[in-house]
């Protein structure tokens, strides 16, 4: 499946759901299936500085595609993560360096996007492109 | 001027923002200690500033320009006797609180020599903390604290022991914006006044939530924002003794605050002009004058009453969730509660309060600091102003008792 193919798979999902406390409760369960990085790689360096809440990342180049694993200490937070790794896990570094990630406007999470949330999303993102960038050169 | 028997249900509709809707939720507002929502009456006196009277102030002939003028020395007036200063000279008009201590750190700091000591507390907000180590890394100052108890109550026995003939200044705020704690502010002032020392107070929590008299206090500086206290953003006040004005360099040069230039020498102009550098934000300080109005409208005994009403209402029902944990718990508190509820993260907690159209506000609230003393990474801010109310407090309850189950399963 391409990245849109992913991303696409979820805004189907999330079509389901009209009440914003039924996909807040479908964010939280999908924090829970979060590949969950190891304890020994919370490290200061994996750690992305978000104003409120705490996001770790760790990315790995396995045959030539992204692993990623991360944790956070708030739970919709975490479930926002799990969405992003499902779409740009197992892809190539460059595909991830010029994804769009659309679906996060299309699903009505682009309120955690906005700058004054400061939770450390949109720095997640970031690093998710800068560390598959790094894996390229 | 008369003042009207305070009740909630009028003065809420002097505030257009209650018909305000967020997320298809009627909003609540419990993040006054950040800014308050503004009057119409304020809202208008701004729009008819712009629309009838703007003008540029202290230079015109013209008399648009003598309107704008009286308008923003009147409101330097009401100001001046609200807080019970002497002289309306002593009101300099700031950008808000931050300006107002950064002033007199740059200035009155720069009386300052190596060794001498500026003294704050354990509870100030990051605008009360970083230009005194600025001033105390320029001067080779030290800079001490006022510790706190779990309470959050500031220790002024410790407080004793830290003055000094050392001892040039204490910066302390007034109410925690974090904890809600009102400091025995009377009591701090004295003391320090017993070693010689002078005494800024961080208002800017206080005067929208009760009567302050700079005169009585006996302070010397008095920093505090419009924007808290109904007014706009971007003005603010810095009150302080005629005599230690007068003696203190100009903060910033410009026009305005000189008497007269030439290539060779500049003379300054006297107060409050001489720290009032360029144009300043005259619709702002306008306004503000016309948010003194409002406050001096209302019996502010009552307002206090109300808002201890709210207080105690909201920490009564609070206290019934399980695994709340409140931060800030002094005996002489106002208006602020702060806590964290086990197993929930306050990042997620507001998320879902503001899907709830309910304004609270999450994190370190810029007292890193005291999120440090209780080794927590910030709390939950729910921080009351006159036009709430206990049916409000009522939702944010439900809402509660919604959420936390669905953040910690």
């Amino acid at each position: 499946m391409t990245i849109q193919e992913k991303e696409q798979d979820i805004i189907d999902e999330f079509s389901i759901y009209d009440d914003w406390m039924d996909k807040y409760e479908y964010i939280i369960e999908l924090g829970k299936e979060l590949p969950i990085i190891a304890e020994e790689l919370k490290t200061d360096n994996r750690l992305i500085k978000g104003c409120q809440s705490r996001v770790w990342l760790h990315a790995d180049l396995e045959d030539g595609k992204m692993v990623f694993s991360a944790d956070s200490d708030a739970i919709i937070t975490k479930g926002i993560i799990a969405l992003l790794i499902r779409v740009l896990n197992n892809e190539k570094p460059e595909d991830i360096a010029k994804s769009d990630l659309k679906f996060i406007k299309e699903i009505g999470l682009q309120e955690h996007l906005s700058p004054t949330r400061s939770n450390g999303l949109v720095s997640m993102v970031k690093k998710m492109k800068m560390e598959s960038l790094k894996k390229l050169s | 001027m008369e003042k009207v028997a305070f009740n909630v249900q009028e003065i809420r509709k002097e505030f257009p923002f209650i018909n305000r809707k967020v997320n298809g939720k009627k909003l609540i507002y419990f993040d006054n200690g950040a800014t308050s929502q503004k009057p119409q009456s304020v809202i208008n006196r701004l729009t008819n500033f712009y629309t009838n009277e703007n003008a540029n102030i202290h230079r015109g002939v013209h008399t648009l320009s003598q309107e704008a003028t009286s308008a923003y020395e009147e409101s330097r007036i009401n100001i001046q006797q609200y807080i019970g200063a002497k002289h309306s000279h002593e009101i300099i008009f700031t950008k808000g609180t931050t300006d107002s201590i950064n002033i007199v750190a740059f200035s009155f700091g720069e009386h300052l020599k190596e060794g001498d000591e500026v003294i704050i507390s354990a509870m100030e907000h990051h605008s009360n903390i970083v230009p005194w180590q600025m001033l105390c890394e320029r001067k080779g100052c030290r800079l001490r604290v006022i510790p706190m108890n779990q309470a959050g109550e500031l220790l002024l026995d410790e407080y004793s022991n830290l003055l000094s003939s050392k001892t040039k200044l204490v910066a302390v705020t007034h109410i925690s914006n974090a904890l809600g704690t009102i400091n025995d502010v009377k009591t701090i002032i004295e003391k320090a006044h017993q070693v010689g020392a002078k005494v800024l107070i961080d208002g800017a929590q206080s005067i929208q939530h009760t009567k302050v008299d700079v005169e009585a206090l006996d302070c010397d500086f008095y920093a505090f924002s419009g924007h808290k206290l109904f007014g706009p953003t971007g003005v603010g006040v810095l009150y302080g003794k005629e005599e230690l004005l007068n003696d203190m360099p100009p903060y910033q040069g410009g026009g305005d605050m000189i008497s007269e230039v030439s290539f060779e020498r500049t003379t300054y102009n006297t107060l409050p002009h001489k720290f009032e550098a360029g144009t300043p934000h005259i619709a702002g300080g306008i306004g503000l004058g016309e948010a003194f109005h409002f406050l001096n409208s209302l019996d502010i005994d009552q307002v206090e009453a109300h808002e201890k009403e709210l207080l105690d209402y909201a920490t009564m029902r609070l206290k019934k969730i399980e695994g709340i944990k409140f931060y800030g718990e002094a005996k002489n508190k106002t208006s602020v509660i702060s806590f964290l509820v086990e197993g929930t993260h306050p990042y997620d907690v507001g998320t879902l309060l503001d899907k709830m159209g309910i304004a609270v506000r999450t994190g370190h609230h810029c007292t890193q600091p005291i999120m440090n003393f209780y080794n927590i990474p910030g709390t939950i801010r729910v921080s009351f102003a006159l036009y709430n109310t206990k049916e409000e407090i009522d939702l944010l309850i439900t809402a509660l008792d919604r959420i936390i189950p669905m953040l910690k399963n």
